[in-house]
């Protein structure tokens, strides 16, 4: 907006034009407020069905600071022997930060031979990163790793 | 089945018969998150591969579902037994419907 149309103005329109600017101004500010670390139990809750998780066997490997939350290597193993009795069913991975909390679902068997998955994923800012593991038998168990993310993916314009 | 969106499989070489076979599967795709914005300040639409599955040996060996929390160009790596010499085969598809798939030869041989 020029100066000189701006002076032109009425009083009237001109704390119109001010109070809608405020008004813009506060709903994104509202939206973009920095995320809150979700509770892990509403996250695998879902999946789980409500039953904790046995913080045992799942260990999640990534690197314990990340440069560039856009894309960091991360790899879930689980002590496993993969026979037909005794094997990983699924592996989810879940980000207390991220706007969208899982980030991914993968399934195996007893073909996989290794309990083992890697991928790379995308961190909005510092976190726990959890992987959710069910094996054969129905139960649920987790394991999670801190990652400090120097650069966040996601919420910039990235 | 789009031959723009490029892929590839690595195996852990060479796979022997009962000794786990390392997979690993990169695939070019945005993964767009729906989050950005572009230069004229529209958003882009959110376009993840959001279902991807691997056969191998008259069965689906892998399978994976994925949100935008996953990086660009994803990265997979998965594990399996190869008993005998086959095709592993993996499909995709994402938001924009498009689908994607990769094929390796595994020629396996005795321990």
């Amino acid at each position: 907006m020029s100066e000189a149309s701006s002076l032109s103005w009425s009083r009237r329109q001109g704390l119109g034009g001010l109070l809608a600017c405020v008004g813009w101004a506060a709903a994104p500010a509202r939206a973009q407020a920095p995320p809150a670390n979700l509770d892990w139990a509403q996250l695998y809750g879902p999946f789980t069905g409500g039953i904790n998780p046995t913080p045992e066997r799942v260990s999640v490997v990534t690197p314990r600071l990340a440069d560039n939350g856009l894309s960091v290597p991360l790899a879930v193993r689980v002590d496993s022997p993969m026979s037909e009795r005794d094997h990983v069913r699924r592996v989810v991975l879940l980000s207390n930060r991220n706007p969208r909390p899982v980030i991914a679902e993968f399934e195996l068997g007893p073909w996989s031979a290794k309990a083992e998955v890697a991928t790379r994923v995308r961190l909005n800012g510092s976190q726990e990163v959890m992987a959710l593991v069910q094996t054969s038998d129905g139960r649920w168990w987790r394991g999670t790793a801190e990652v400090e993310v120097t650069e966040s993916a996601c919420m910039d314009a990235s | 089945m789009r031959p723009d969106m490029l892929a590839r499989i690595q195996l852990s070489s060479p796979p022997r018969r009962g000794q786990a076979m390392e997979v690993r599967l990169l695939i070019q795709h945005p993964m767009e998150t729906g989050f950005r914005y572009d230069f004229s300040g529209t958003s882009t639409a959110k376009n993840v591969i959001h279902s991807l599955s691997a056969e191998y040996g008259g069965r689906v060996v892998f399978r994976a579902r994925m949100g935008s929390g996953v990086a660009a160009n994803p990265l997979l790596q998965f594990w399996v037994l190869p008993n005998e010499s086959g095709d592993i085969r993996v499909v995709w598809e994402d938001d924009q419907g498009v689908q994607g798939q990769v094929s390796a030869w595994v020629e396996v041989l005795p321990p």
